[in-house]
């Protein structure tokens, strides 16, 4: 297949960011842990835009705190202000584990956070059965899911344990930014349907999947528990579930010895039959009825949704996993990948099937996507589509003027199905018919019948 | 001391806060908010305090110079409403790599304000200052000079990084900027002895145009609005105003002290929530304008006016009057909302159970002893777990406060209604007061609330059975209320 050219925007000035920090892309992976606080460590402001980002998008509170750094405190360095921020929440949420990232201002300063981690831990022993993961993110590099998988790495490198007592049934399921809680549920559906028992890490389905707890609490309410982490290295193999997963997996394998599997995609019909093959070698069942009768479903959805996708003109921004398993998929049923945006480097862009992609922003985006049948992009697409006149379909994160952000699933055969209905739906309410022409016999009844009606309304 | 710090010191300082009067020198150096605390802070920072006052001025270009959290993260978040321009809606920011960090972002910014202008043509441009810029040593200012000169159109130095301090503090940083650098810098067309400014007010949900239709009336011209619906040339000429009302509590003292001080604009503090309140500030205004020269007239057109709409909001309020009489309400907000928002609602017979006062000032505490009498509930720092135990036990039949806390409330399954910045709805004056009322009104009677809180079929018995959540068995204690 020919490769697709990656360029980078050349602008000075970045016009509606397409792109997110890394820190709040870490802290999202902290938030798929149980009983967990995430914490930026920066200037307050930091948190305080995640935060409302997080909220607006999963509509739920979100822990998240901040160790405030002033511009004295900066210019002092700011281990005081860590080790305040880790007595005071240890005091007040009682997390089971805590997850530091830093932030552009701490790492432009250079603040050697392990280095007051270590001096931390020896001042105050009450602190030493709280595991505190800290991952470096500054700001001015890379994009939120790079930010993600760095932290994802850092919590295996911090607490999975080597060796672990084996447990043939299970597999450890590294999930990529780009999965919601839903696509996590489902996920989980499939592989507990052949026997096996899943660690998903992190596990956004167990704390942001819109639930009522019982009671109130300053932490996560769910996701990955601290034992399932340190269970890992027990585990038959890992599944990682997108490219920026790759790092984190080999991690893992380095540590506990627990081969990986990588899936770029989970979306669309041969993907799925990879993902579906290799569970059943792996449990030894064959693949259940039901997974058959859903793989039926989804080839009759492309029978009869081809006809709307055929030659469609589709303009794309988004993070890089969620981009390539989306045009791979798109390509897949006949559309063409006319624009493509993202936000940071990956080896699956030079694979995308379009001739360009752009690490760039929504203002590029826009540029490119003019005459184009279809945008998806996050809600920040809101207003170009406006301004394009085209069809938008709301895809990744933020989607902040949706409801059920959590609750969209890309992925598994009934995730691809529903894709199509809900893509296709669109392509069909806005379908051009052709404008009829006049005929020359009912023209002159128009005019007849207007003229009667105005010597009418004359009389 | 740096032109920044000298700035804060200043603004520290301000003598028209009543706040800072009561202080000795001492604790007024310390500056006007608490030492924000790791670990336990909530809120955001200057650049983000900044970027409120100063983005709903709709026709500026807003470049944010910094990396690409303080403006990716962030953007297009806010209910700011324009009747023209869009531009303010657009993202702008310089998305500084870590080469910039090594050699500066000077070069990156004065390119970024070029591209701005060879593709949007605005008549101005706000470059936002941010703490890893600041702490690099970008000088901001001397790249808006230079861009100011070379291109011929202002560039305007906002000089608020976020490690300053908190969202307040970015407010009147952001006064500051337009007292040094825009007000005063145009003519207005023509003025009229009926010209007034409207300070501290941002439109937000487009609040601002429940009150123009009646100041219109009145005959009465907002010359500008800072910075609600404004244009960069309105806040320019702003100067000439007669008059000037601050709305949003000390938000944006500065700058209405400023312009008394330096263009004799008087002014008055007033809210546009709440039926009394929004006829006190019509007559204040009134009243102003009058002492300022205009004829006495318009005094007794505006009292007719006030009665007229007194009387028909009070009509439309009267079915309320019964269905909300002794519901309680839990408000969680800040400044000026915290008083203003309890006269509302006592104007329907709704109590009030606990208002947050934690960026309240000295004064708004006062009115709301004044209101609620002596054992005013007053909270300065109520934890989520405290307002969710509230709701939970049922010390309030609904909450109103921000976005952030809003799923303390519906995860207590009780109602919640959002009164800040990012809210739907527009309250202000005699319409706002009926449409918060009505969606106060909305959220009590919705029938979903009986159904949520009753427990499933199987979950009767006070133990309670267990539930599968997270691949967990838990045990619930008590569902039922």
């Amino acid at each position: 297949m020919r490769m697709a050219k990656v360029l980078t925007s050349r602008k000075a000035c970045s016009v509606n960011p397409l792109k997110m920090s890394q820190p709040i892309g870490a802290a999202l992976a902290f938030l798929g842990l149980n009983k967990c606080m995430p914490t930026l460590h920066g200037s307050q402001g930091c948190t305080a835009f995640g935060l409302v980002l997080f909220v607006r998008h999963f509509r739920e509170a979100i822990p998240l705190q901040t160790t405030a750094m002033n511009e004295v405190t900066t210019i002092m360095g700011g281990m005081d202000n860590i080790e305040q921020a880790l007595l005071n929440i240890a005091k007040r949420a009682q997390p089971e584990i805590v997850g530091i990232a830093s932030t552009g201002l701490t790492e432009t300063k250079g603040d050697d956070v392990d280095g007051y981690l270590k001096l931390i831990r020896k001042k105050h022993p009450e602190l030493a059965s709280l595991p505190i993961v800290y991952v470096s993110t500054p700001d001015y590099k890379d994009a939120f899911q790079d930010g993600w998988a760095k932290a994802v790495t850092r919590i295996i490198e911090e607490l999975c344990e080597a060796p672990a007592e084996p447990a043939p049934a299970r597999v450890n399921v590294l999930a990529g930014s780009h999965l919601t809680p839903g696509d996590i549920e489902e996920l989980r559906e499939i592989i507990e349907d052949f026997g096996l028992a899943p660690i998903f890490l992190p596990d956004l389905s167990g704390s942001l999947d819109g639930h009522i707890p019982e009671d109130f609490s300053p932490t996560t309410i769910g996701g990955t528990t601290l034992e399932e982490i340190r269970a890992m290295g027990g585990a038959r193999v890992t599944l990682a579930i997108g490219e920026q997963m790759r790092s984190a997996a080999l991690a893992l394998e380095a540590k506990t010895g627990v081969p990986f599997e990588l899936f770029d995609r989970l979306t669309g019909l041969e993907a799925n039959d990879r993902f579906l093959s290799v569970l059943s070698q792996l449990s030894g069942k064959p693949v259940p009825a039901k997974y058959r009768r859903q793989r039926s479903q989804l080839v009759d959805a492309m029978l009869d949704g081809h006809f709307s996708f055929g030659r469609k003109r589709i303009a794309l921004g988004a993070e890089p996993d969620l981009l390539w398993s989306l045009s791979a998929w798109l390509a897949e049923m006949g559309c063409e990948i006319a624009a493509a945006v993202t936000t940071t480097q990956s080896p699956l862009l030079e694979r995308m099937p379009c001739a360009e992609v752009l690490i760039g922003d929504l203002e590029d985006l826009e540029q490119r996507a003019r005459g184009c049948d279809l945008l998806l992009t996050h809600s920040h697409g809101r207003q170009m589509a406006e301004r394009l006149a085209i069809p938008f379909v709301r895809v990744g994160l933020p989607l902040f003027d949706r409801l059920g952000a959590s609750h969209r699933h890309y992925l598994g055969y009934r995730g691809t199905r529903d894709l199509i209905f809900e893509i296709g739906n669109v392509f069909i309410a806005n379908a051009h018919e052709l404008e009829a022409p006049v005929r020359e016999q009912d023209h002159l009844l128009i005019t007849e019948s207007h003229h009667a009606q105005a010597t009418a309304a004359v009389g | 001391m740096s032109a920044l710090s000298s700035k804060v010191q200043e603004v520290f300082a301000e003598p028209a806060c009543g706040k800072n009067q009561a202080k000795s020198e001492k604790e007024r150096k310390k500056g006007c908010t608490k030492q924000l605390q790791p670990g336990a802070a909530a809120g955001g920072c200057a650049f983000d305090g900044a970027k409120i006052a100063l983005q709903p001025i709709t026709d500026v270009a807003h470049l944010v110079h910094g990396p690409i959290a303080c403006e990716g993260n962030s953007w297009d978040n806010r209910g700011a409403k324009s009747s023209g321009p869009l531009l303010y809606r657009t993202g702008f920011t310089t998305d500084i790599n870590e080469t910039d960090v090594v050699f500066g972002g000077e070069k990156r910014l004065f390119k970024s304000v070029k591209e701005i202008i060879d593709k949007y043509d605005p008549p101005a441009i706000f470059v936002y200052q941010t703490c890893v810029t600041a702490l690099i040593g970008d000088d901001i200012e001397a790249v808006c000079k230079a861009a100011t000169q070379k291109f011929g159109k202002p560039v305007i130095p906002i000089n608020a990084p976020g490690f300053v301090g908190s969202k307040n503090l970015g407010n009147k940083l952001a006064g500051e900027a337009l007292l040094d650098h825009v007000i005063g810098t145009a003519e207005p067309e023509y003025t009229t002895p009926y010209d007034i400014n409207i300070i501290g007010e941002y439109n937000l949900a487009g609040e601002l145009w429940q009150v123009k239709p009646l100041l219109d009336e009145l005959g009465i011209r907002v010359l500008a609005c800072i910075s609600g619906d404004a244009r960069y040339y309105d806040v320019a000429s702003s100067h000439r105003a007669r008059a000037a009302m601050m709305v949003c509590s000390k938000a944006m003292i500065n700058i209405t002290r400023k312009m008394e001080e330096c263009y004799g604009i008087p002014f008055f503090e007033g809210s546009f929530y709440g039926i009394a309140d929004m006829s006190d500030s019509l007559r204040q205004i009134a009243q102003l304008l009058v002492r300022r020269g205009a004829p006495d007239e318009l005094l007794a057109r505006t009292e007719a006016l006030i009665a007229r709409e007194e009387a028909r909001a009070w009509a439309r309020l009267e079915p309320y009057k019964q269905r909300l009489q002794g519901k309680r309400v839990l408000l969680i907000t800040g400044g000026v909302k915290s008083w203003s928002v309890v006269a509302a609602l006592q104007e329907v017979g709704i109590e009030i159970v606990g208002t947050s006062v934690k960026k309240s000032t000295k004064e708004d505490k006062d009115r709301i002893k004044e209101l609620m009498g002596d054992d005013a509930h007053m909270f300065d720092d109520m934890t989520p777990r405290e307002m969710y135990k509230m709701l939970k036990d049922a010390k309030a039949d609904i909450m109103l406060s921000g976005g952030r806390s809003q799923f303390v409330a519906l995860k207590a399954k009780m109602p919640w209604l959002d009164i800040n910045q990012e809210r739907h709805h527009a309250y202000a004056a005699y319409d706002g007061m009926v449409a918060l009322v009505e969606e106060i009104d909305k959220a009590l009677f919705n029938p979903i609330w009986e159904q949520v809180r009753k427990p499933a079929p199987w979950e009767t018995d006070d133990v309670g059975c267990a539930v599968r959540t997270n691949g967990t068995m838990v045990r619930i204690a008590h569902l039922a209320d």
